[in-house]
């Protein structure tokens, strides 16, 4: 077990907690009800939380619910994850200006401004630190990323319920966090409404000793318990996930790829969401006058005919190479390439498919026919 | 008429015969002939009643095509070590295309009317033949056949130059 | 000269998607369709590289795409790019003149090991264009002619008029210490070179197999080819080394385009040794 130091804070020392973040400069993101859709926007306050909301979601579906308590974290993970932020979808690069015979280059500056994630999942924590080791930890850094991950302050939420395509406790990534944060709260809806707050580092416990708070008893312990063990019980999927890599390497040709090709409209969804997903293309944009040119980066995804296009064609120019591609780079090479899997288990692309296509049937249905030492 | 003092040696000697049996070397011995060819000389054309296949001994063989209003294309070159003419084995026995020596070149040429007689009269020296044979066309087939990857994939040629 | 560029030399290092300019000193036309920059730094200061390694190389205004480069790498003040024109930026580089500056990040990728090969015998295998990227190596090979065995170029191209680096390969030729044995596809009669596949040339090169390394540098359906000809002549998959290609957009392993199963091509590739991707290569839009 983790020995975090533990307190319990009401919502108005969660109020608190997010006034002085504000005070002290943080821009704080967190979780908002939008056009029918819980996103990560920016919270001015508590009354920005999406209280007594829940959400519903399937293969292909997501909907908003009204609960009938006043949860401020009842929900799981919507479209949204925390890459938008530190990861942005459109980025400008530098900036180039004929001058002189010669070029004169601008890098575009990084924002002064750090984040505050409110309400970051266990499952998100694990993201975050995967694109860490993707983006920070290769032979070549990105500054950009960098810039944005540096001084990003934490508060994550312990899962009180498991969502319709989560699946974090096959891939070993919650629902409880374990590290990573500054803070993190578990929700105690019993006759009183309050947090169990653990504390994850010095930042966290300045923080916190700001605020409203009373030590933690064994029965705030143990109510927290409860609550991941209610969601760790009822996870919406499931994938054995020890043996992936080699079942998937081992089944390059299998004809499930074939019939989820038949599904599969390369639409691109599962990577727009996924939390882990990092791929990016850069292009020039030059004005009308020729005298300047920015180059500019934004998310790219796999399933596109660009994304693997040379000279004379793509090299993936079927459907079926292009989801085989996600998902072997996703659960299997991903471990060769940095270490452990690229999946969270959020269940994200199984929400955000139009055609429902769930990852985790997808392995199943490959492990169904394969060698017996991969059997569920 | 045909020398045959020193022609099981030289015979021997050539990759073709690799392995051959005694008895089947001696029956093909008898059907050869050593030959010199000029620079420039055609050795076959296209066309002709195809009388004998070749063993390269030394020098440089380029099998040629016509084309109406330029040069001939060399599409193949061969040399030592290498055979060439299989269309004695193929009705209606006419050679496909021409044959030159680039350079001065040495061969072994063996009558294919002989050769093809013996055959009929004797299937296992007939089977040692086609075993011989095969393998090397389908390699020439399946290595013409990238070299049309090849081409195809390059971008379009230049124009040709006037003659 | 440096005021003119509000990026400096430390901005470079510390962001690898910043360009460093150069401005194009010559145009060669080389065969159709191919031509070869020579270019030279604005900031002066020299370009080091390794034979094998590639460039990011930026036409303003009109895109940036990766280029191998193919010139003398004991040459720092010059870099060379030989470059085929197939597509929009590349058609537009066949048009930019002299004076033109362009933008230049690199160097990346794994260069040809060098050192794997002192000691023993050397063949070369490229077809049309593949000289380019193997030339740096070529150069460096026999800069160091004492350290390796046999040295032996096979080139093949189209035809008598597109033999790539002409003037290159007879001088080559004219050593008496290498052999080149170049094939065209097709000829006029009266030719008296090889016609046939550059296989015909790997059948005929005077080496020892097993002493041999092997530098390919072919489209990767011909690579195929060129390694079980190897095979044939004794010289194993594990000293076959071959270049790939793949897109690329960043050239420093962050973007995903130039994924091959695990590999980040731009930089655990664009070079491999054979054995070790044989499976990855045999997997069909990989």
């Amino acid at each position: 077990m983790n020995e975090h130091a533990v307190a319990v804070i009401t919502p108005d020392g969660l109020a608190a907690l997010i006034g002085g973040l504000r005070d002290g400069g943080f821009r704080v993101i967190g979780p908002r009800l939008r056009e029918q859709t819980i996103v990560y926007d920016d919270i001015d306050s508590i009354a920005d939380l999406p209280a007594g909301w829940t959400d519903e979601q399937d293969g292909g579906h997501y909907r908003v619910r009204r609960r009938d308590d006043a949860a401020l974290f009842g929900y799981n993970v919507g479209p949204h994850a925390w890459k938008r932020f530190l990861h942005p979808p459109l980025l400008r690069l530098w900036r180039a200006e004929k001058a002189d015979g010669a070029l004169s280059v601008t890098a575009a500056a990084e924002p002064a401004e750090r984040y505050a994630f409110l309400a970051v999942r266990s499952c998100e924590l694990h993201a975050i630190a995967i694109q860490d080791r993707v983006l920070l930890q290769g032979p070549y850094v990105d500054p950009h990323y960098r810039a944005r991950r540096e001084g990003v302050f934490i508060v994550s939420v312990n899962c009180g319920q498991a969502g319709g395509t989560c699946f974090c406790t096959s891939m070993n990534t919650g629902p409880r966090a374990q590290e990573g944060f500054d803070l993190s709260l578990t929700e105690l809806l019993g006759d009183v409404h309050e947090f169990l707050v653990e504390v994850g580092s010095p930042q966290g416990a300045a923080l916190l000793a700001t605020v409203p708070h009373r030590p933690a008893g064994s029965a705030d312990t143990s109510a927290a318990a409860g609550v991941v063990a209610n969601a760790e019980g009822n996870m919406g999927r499931h994938m054995r996930s020890d043996d992936v890599r080699e079942l998937l390497l081992e089944n390059l040709e299998h004809p499930r790829w074939d019939d989820v090709a038949e599904r599969c409209l390369t639409c691109g969804n599962c990577t727009m969401v996924c939390p882990t997903c990092f791929c990016t293309t850069v292009w020039d944009e030059n004005d009308l006058s020729g005298e300047a040119s920015e180059r500019k980066r934004r998310w790219d995804s796999c399933f596109t005919m660009d994304f693997s296009y040379i000279h004379g064609g793509s090299i993936r120019s079927s459907g079926r190479s292009r989801y085989r591609q996600w998902i072997t780079h996703k659960l299997a090479n991903w471990v060769d390439q940095f270490g452990s899997s690229g999946c969270v288990g959020c269940g994200r692309c199984i929400t955000w498919c139009p055609v429902g296509i769930d990852i985790t049937e997808e392995v199943r249905a490959i492990r169904a026919t394969s060698a017996p030492q991969h059997g569920e | 008429m045909v020398q045959v003092v020193g022609l099981e040696a030289t015979l021997a000697a050539h990759p073709f015969a690799h392995d051959l049996d005694a008895g089947v070397l001696e029956l093909i011995v008898g059907c050869c002939s050593n030959a010199v060819y000029k620079p420039g000389a055609y050795i076959f054309r296209e066309a002709e009643a195809a009388q004998k296949f070749y063993l390269i001994r030394h020098g440089l063989v380029s099998l040629e095509i016509h084309v109406p209003q330029t040069a001939p294309i060399v599409v193949e070159t061969l040399e030592e070590g290498e055979i060439f003419g299989w269309s004695w084995l193929v009705p209606p026995y006419r050679w496909s295309n021409d044959a030159r020596a680039a350079e001065q070149v040495r061969l072994i040429e063996i009558d294919a009317a002989c050769l093809r007689g013996k055959m009929e009269a004797d299937r296992a020296l007939g089977y040692e033949i086609y075993k011989r044979f095969v393998p090397i066309m389908g390699k020439r087939l399946a290595t013409t056949r990238l070299r049309l990857v090849e081409l195809a994939m390059e971008p379009a040629p230049p124009p040709p130059k006037h003659r | 000269m440096d005021a003119l560029n509000a990026v400096t030399a430390a901005d470079l290092i510390a962001d690898p998607m910043l360009p460093r300019q150069f401005r194009i000193a010559q145009v060669t036309r080389e065969v159709p369709g191919v031509f070869t920059w020579t270019l030279k730094s604005l900031d002066r200061r020299g370009f080091g590289f390794q034979p094998g390694q590639f460039n990011m190389v930026w036409l303003p205004g009109v895109g940036e795409i990766p280029l191998s480069i193919s010139g003398d790498c004991r040459e720092p003040y010059t870099l060379v790019h030989t470059i085929r024109a197939v597509g929009p930026v590349t058609n537009m580089m066949q048009q930019a003149r002299p004076g033109t500056v362009v933008g230049v990040r690199g160097p990346f990728g794994r260069p040809w090991p060098i050192e794997a090969a002192v000691g023993c015998d050397v063949i070369f295998v490229t077809s049309t264009v593949g000289l380019a990227p193997l030339r740096p190596l070529i150069v460096e090979v026999l800069h160091r002619r004492d350290d390796f065995g046999k040295v032996v170029i096979c080139y093949g191209s189209r035809g008598t008029e597109d033999i790539l680096f002409e003037a290159d390969l007879h001088e080559w030729r004219a050593r008496f210490d290498t052999n080149v044995h170049v094939t065209v596809h097709a000829a006029h009669s009266g030719y008296r070179g090889r016609v046939g596949g550059v296989a015909a040339a790997i059948n005929i090169a005077r080496i020892d197999g097993a002493a041999t390394q092997a530098f390919v540098c072919r489209s990767e359906a011909l690579t195929r080819q060129a390694v079980a000809t190897l095979g044939e002549r004794g010289v194993t998959g594990d000293r076959v080394w071959v270049t790939l290609e793949r897109s690329m957009k960043c050239g420093i392993g962050l973007c995903g385009h130039c994924q091959f199963g695990p590999s980040f091509m731009c930089k655990d590739g664009p070079i491999y040794r054979f054995d070790q991707i044989e499976a990855l290569y045999s997997v069909r839009e990989l």
